[in-house]
């Protein structure tokens, strides 16, 4: 029988839950990494047993941290092994630098800042990590401030994908308030050259050269707090999804808004509906049915809760405007925890299970698409990211 | 043989215990402590200091003899108890939460 080994990035830590594909009795491992947050946790598609982590700290800045095992075990690379110049073993797994070099590294000038001036960008934080879908060394990491770095030795050293910033905007990208971070990196499974990324305040852009050159995809997305509601950079995009087998179909939940493309990004329009808010972080699209989607609405963007205290995931089966709140499971009372972008994920077995992690440590899972729901943990600390794995 | 002290933290990702011993050759400071510590321990690289500008994260401090070395330059000696190894040289994380 399938497995599913769910990854928790949360505040304080890490954990592992798994199950068989029944889903109803868990085995919970951790907390890894004590007492660090960890942004993101995510498996290779090509080897189950590899797995990536991205442990972060104010204090002590970033590492990544990789198991080989299934999440037994973790190393972090490079951190004993490599040899440097001179002999002198290094630790370049942590190593994120921002390409500077003339042949192209266009580099890099200035972001926008919260006041309005111009900033140098200064790494801090890696948000996502995204394995490549066939080869398990080679991973796309999106850091703040807003970059995408890859590695092609197993995370051991990361080189910018420099195009990204060099395109030309990068001087109008600013930071949303959690930070100019780059959270989502979605891979076509079918042309893995094809890359769409996001960043928290600028927007959406894709790649269709392996991340040679980049473009702003962002036509038709329209934000009212930014002084040109259609510019062509600026935006809150908060999360996009795909599912594999429509790659060019994209939802994406914005600041407020969600949208959706059928081109890749090229252009999006509005499919928020009948929800009750189209606030919120999260989107996902059911592994089975490509016109499923998924949302959490959050009240607004100063009130980081849902609705009247009462926890909703809301399903539209028919790729968005037609939405319905699914509650069996969830509390409907005096429920005041937000959802994070990275914090919700869905498995592949027949019955497909979703998941999602709350700013109050709790995990729910579904293992009937949205139907009902339960917790599989309740008292975790805030949980940042969750994703899941279908174990053979 | 130098002491240092790491923070927790730094002591889990390095897996040694609270304080390790090191060899420094030549003049015992910071830059040099730190040079020795990330050799022994590379896992540690960027996580006391930049890598690239070896500038001290901002929440980190450098304490050693009841003082706080954390604005002193990284080439000034450190206190003669530290070289000799009569006192830690202690790594910190600053005090921040609630």
């Amino acid at each position: 029988m399938s497995k599913v080994r769910v990854l928790v990035g949360t505040k304080k830590g890490a954990f592992i839950l798994e199950s068989d594909g029944k889903r109803e009795n868990w085995d919970v491992s951790g907390p890894h990494f004590t007492g660090w947050e960890v942004y993101h946790m995510k498996g290779s598609p090509a080897d189950p047993n590899r797995i990536y982590a991205s442990q972060t700290s104010s204090w002590s800045g970033q590492v990544i941290q990789r198991s080989s095992d299934g999440g037994k075990t973790w190393e972090a690379p490079g951190g004993g092994v490599t040899i440097g110049p001179g002999g002198m073993p290094r630790g370049e797994s942590n190593k994120f630098v921002y390409d500077a070099s003339p042949e192209t590294g266009k580099p890099l000038t200035t972001h926008q800042f919260y006041d309005g001036t111009q900033k140098p960008w200064v790494f801090k934080r890696v948000w996502h990590l995204e394995p490549s879908l066939k080869d398990p060394d080679t991973v796309y990491a999106g850091v703040e401030d807003a970059a995408i770095f890859r590695s092609t030795d197993g995370a051991h050293s990361w080189q910018e994908l420099a195009g990204l910033r060099g395109h030309g905007t990068g001087p109008k990208w600013q930071p949303g308030a959690g930070g100019m971070c780059l959270h989502t990196i979605i891979i076509n499974p079918s042309n893995p050259d094809q890359i769409v990324i996001a960043i928290s305040a600028a927007g959406a852009f894709r790649t269709d050269d392996g991340g040679k050159t980049w473009k702003p995809i962002n036509r038709g997305l329209k934000s009212q707090y930014i002084p040109d509601p259609n510019a062509e950079v600026g935006h809150c995009v908060h999360h996009i999804a795909a599912h594999r087998s429509r790659p060019n179909t994209l939802f994406m939940q914005k600041h407020w808004d969600v949208m959706r493309s059928d081109d890749a990004g090229d252009n999006w329009r509005e499919v928020s509906g009948n929800l009750p808010t189209d606030f919120g972080f999260v989107i996902d699209v059911h592994a089975h049915e490509p016109e499923t989607i998924y949302v959490v609405p959050i009240k607004s963007d100063a009130e980081h809760f849902p609705l009247e205290g009462k926890l909703r995931v809301y399903r539209s089966r028919t790729g968005g405007n037609e939405w319905e709140a699914l509650t069996n499971g969830l509390p409907q009372a005096n429920c005041y925890v937000n959802v994070l972008r990275d914090a919700m994920a869905v498995d592949s077995l027949d019955k497909c299970g979703v998941y999602f992690g709350t700013t109050g440590g709790q995990v729910y899972c579904s293992a009937d698409a949205g139907d009902s729901w339960a917790p599989i943990v309740r008292d975790l600390p805030a949980v940042l990211s969750v994703e899941v794995q279908t174990i053979p | 043989m130098i002491r240092v002290e790491l923070p927790f933290h730094l002591r889990t990702l390095a897996k040694v215990d609270a304080e390790v011993q090191l060899e420094v050759e030549g003049a015992v400071t910071q830059r040099s402590v730190l040079d020795a510590l990330e050799a022994r321990y590379p896992v540690l690289c960027g996580t006391i200091r930049e890598h690239v500008t070896h500038q001290r994260r901002p929440f980190i401090r450098f304490f050693a003899c009841e003082q706080d070395l954390s604005h002193e330059s990284p080439d000034t000696p450190l206190p003669d108890a530290v070289a000799t190894g009569k006192e830690p040289f202690l790594v910190i994380g600053a005090i921040a939460g609630g």
